[in-house]
């Protein structure tokens, strides 16, 4: 008999049978989730509510601008993040070695990662929106996300960086490569597939945000699409909370979830292009 | 000496070597003036606020009515909401996050961990808009069937939710936890012809504990700052009840009620948003150093 099995020991049973229990909640919960978004979904979730605009009717309403907004704003935080969440991690896996300035940059990204996304908002809606004059802007929206993201972003990278073995640094340098050479030719290539990986679930994360667009006063509803960086514009989670909002059962639960639908759509996507970047190229 | 310097100073090479490591270092700069500014604009508008509505009367006060005259700003009664909706997810969250994470790293075998783990993950990226709408249009209907004179808007019902949304984070950093606990300690008990029970309760849990708390307490910050879940689910009230079955309103909830009311910059019903975020601000990060210290300690160990 394998002493490490349960067999024989009732109390043992009765507790593996509790875990069990309470880890299918979790699983059940997802399953019920996704349930009931697809069954309140059916009948209002079709390519009309793709393409067209919000409306006072909820078998005209459509999320199309707001799908706009989204893909906007998440091409906007991956530009800002990228560069910014790569640079910081190269500088603290590559140049900072272990000092104290580093100890205190993690230490403050990982507090950064903590602080809820509405307080974000807020920092956004002062520094963006009213100091800095950008008004309700794509562009406001997309930095303050970028700030949101940030610390994730930052972590990821290290994360890939680290993953790349000390050998190939000290091949490319054995050739007389500069730092900065190695960094570009062997690191960066080498940690890509990983840092994009973190990036696309760092987006998928900003795309579902909600809060932080409220706090910067962004619209709820849109009727046009934004056409610039300083148009006005609304997001996927916005028109949801909109029409969550709406007193009317059609809105309230079909129209919204027929969005919640959309916005898990993408999310999924988002997901499996970062897994399968991480399948494709890990070694 | 002083030869050489100069050559390295005009050596271009070196130059760009060195003005790379500035902008990267500037890159990381970045996260630092963030937290400065963070720290910088909450205090700035939250200073002008406490200059109208005097800070023993904002964090005593027991009635919050921003925008409806006679004004007051007494924070107590969002407090009491978003300490409502803090504990009925942690009732929720921590049972089964725990149960969940001592299944996944004693138990399960690698199949069910393969089918888990991934699920858990999908959980933790629903967006916060989706589970209030969930709260709103599932759980609350249950509840209504348990409990008939339930409101539409519960604490019970975004609380519930919020437990849900703070699980997969409870869960995946208490199994990192008891997955660095090293087997040469569970085997010492299997050698001592202690059963898997004696050994999982007895030396994994006891030897991770610090790694389990630190998860607790990140997930509890996690549901104090959750914002969408309770503003859509537990309603638009602010009082001092304790029931959970009432409308309630939490801090954030209060903070998305004040912003989509479209106040003028200036007023005290503006600068209240900020002294609101300080204060959750502080209780946050005071919640994450402790996590920090907690989760070091086990690094430490082992």
């Amino acid at each position: 008999m394998d002493v490490r099995s349960n067999k024989g020991d009732l109390k043992g049973q009765i507790f593996l049978f509790l875990l069990v229990i309470a880890t299918c909640v979790g699983v059940a919960s997802l399953a019920i989730l996704v349930y009931s978004v697809l069954e309140d979904a059916t009948g209002w979730f079709d390519l009309a509510f793709i393409f067209n605009s919000p409306s006072r009717f909820p078998e005209e309403a459509g999320i199309y601008p707001a799908l706009i907004g989204s893909i906007y704003l998440m091409l906007l935080v991956a530009v800002f993040s990228f560069p910014l969440g790569v640079g910081t991690a190269i500088y603290l896996e590559e140049y900072a070695g272990q000092s104290r300035i580093k100890n205190i940059i993690e230490l403050n990204i990982s507090n950064l990662a903590a602080v809820p996304s509405i307080v974000y908002g807020l920092l956004g809606l002062a520094l963006f929106v009213r100091a800095l004059n950008m008004g309700r802007s794509l562009i406001a929206g997309a930095l303050t996300l970028t700030l949101l993201i940030l610390p994730i972003v930052i972590v990821s990278s290290q994360e890939a960086i680290r993953a790349v073995p000390d050998s190939l640094r000290d091949a490319s340098y054995g050739i007389g490569s500069t730092k900065w050479q190695t960094i570009r030719k062997i690191v960066i290539p080498e940690a890509l597939p990983g840092i994009m990986t973190g990036t696309i679930l760092s987006l998928s994360r900003a795309i579902g945000e909600t809060a932080p667009l409220i706090m910067i006063g962004a619209a709820t509803s849109m009727y046009s699409a934004p056409d610039g960086i300083f148009s006005l514009f609304s997001a996927m989670p916005l028109q949801i909370y909109a029409w969550v909002g709406q007193p009317q059962y059609a809105f309230q639960e079909g129209v919204a979830s027929a969005g919640i639908l959309l916005l898990l759509i993408v999310l999924l996507t988002m997901n499996s292009v970062a897994i399968l970047i991480r399948n494709r190229f890990q070694r | 000496m002083d030869n050489r310097l100069k050559i390295k100073r005009t050596n271009p090479k070196v130059l760009k070597e060195r003005a790379i490591k500035s902008a990267l270092f500037s890159c990381a700069f970045v996260s630092l003036l963030v937290t400065i500014l963070i720290i910088a604009t909450l205090l700035g508008d939250a200073i002008n606020f406490f200059t109208e509505v005097s800070i023993v009367e904002f964090l005593t006060g027991t009635n919050w009515s921003p925008s409806m005259k006679p004004y007051s700003f007494g924070v107590l009664p969002l407090v009491t909401g978003t300490l409502m909706i803090t504990v009925i997810s942690a009732v929720v969250a921590v049972p089964l996050g725990v149960a969940t994470s001592v299944y996944l790293s004693e138990y399960a075998d690698k199949k069910v961990r393969k089918v888990v783990k991934p699920v858990l993950e999908v959980l933790a990226g629903i967006p916060t808009v989706v589970y209030g709408f969930f709260a709103l249009t599932f759980i609350t209907p249950v509840l209504q069937t348990i409990f008939p004179e339930i409101s539409l808007y519960n604490a019970l019902s975004a609380g519930i939710v919020v437990g849900i949304m703070i699980l997969p984070m409870i869960s995946s950093l208490s199994e990192d936890a008891m997955s660095s606990v090293p087997d040469d300690l569970r085997d010492g008990g299997y050698a001592l012809g202690a059963s898997k029970f004696n050994v999982t309760t007895g030396i994994v849990v006891p030897a991770s504990i610090s790694g389990i708390l630190s998860s607790f307490i990140l997930g509890i910050s996690r549901a104090i700052g959750e914002t969408m879940a309770v503003t859509i689910a537990a309603g638009r009230l602010a009082n001092m009840s304790v029931d959970p079955l009432k409308s309630i309103e939490t801090m954030t909830a209060a903070m998305v009620e004040v912003a989509e009311g479209d106040i003028a910059a200036g007023t005290a019903a503006y600068d209240s948003l900020f002294a609101i975020g300080l204060l959750l601000f502080v209780i946050t990060l005071a919640m994450n150093m402790v996590s920090q210290y907690l989760k070091s300690r086990y690094k430490e160990k082992y």
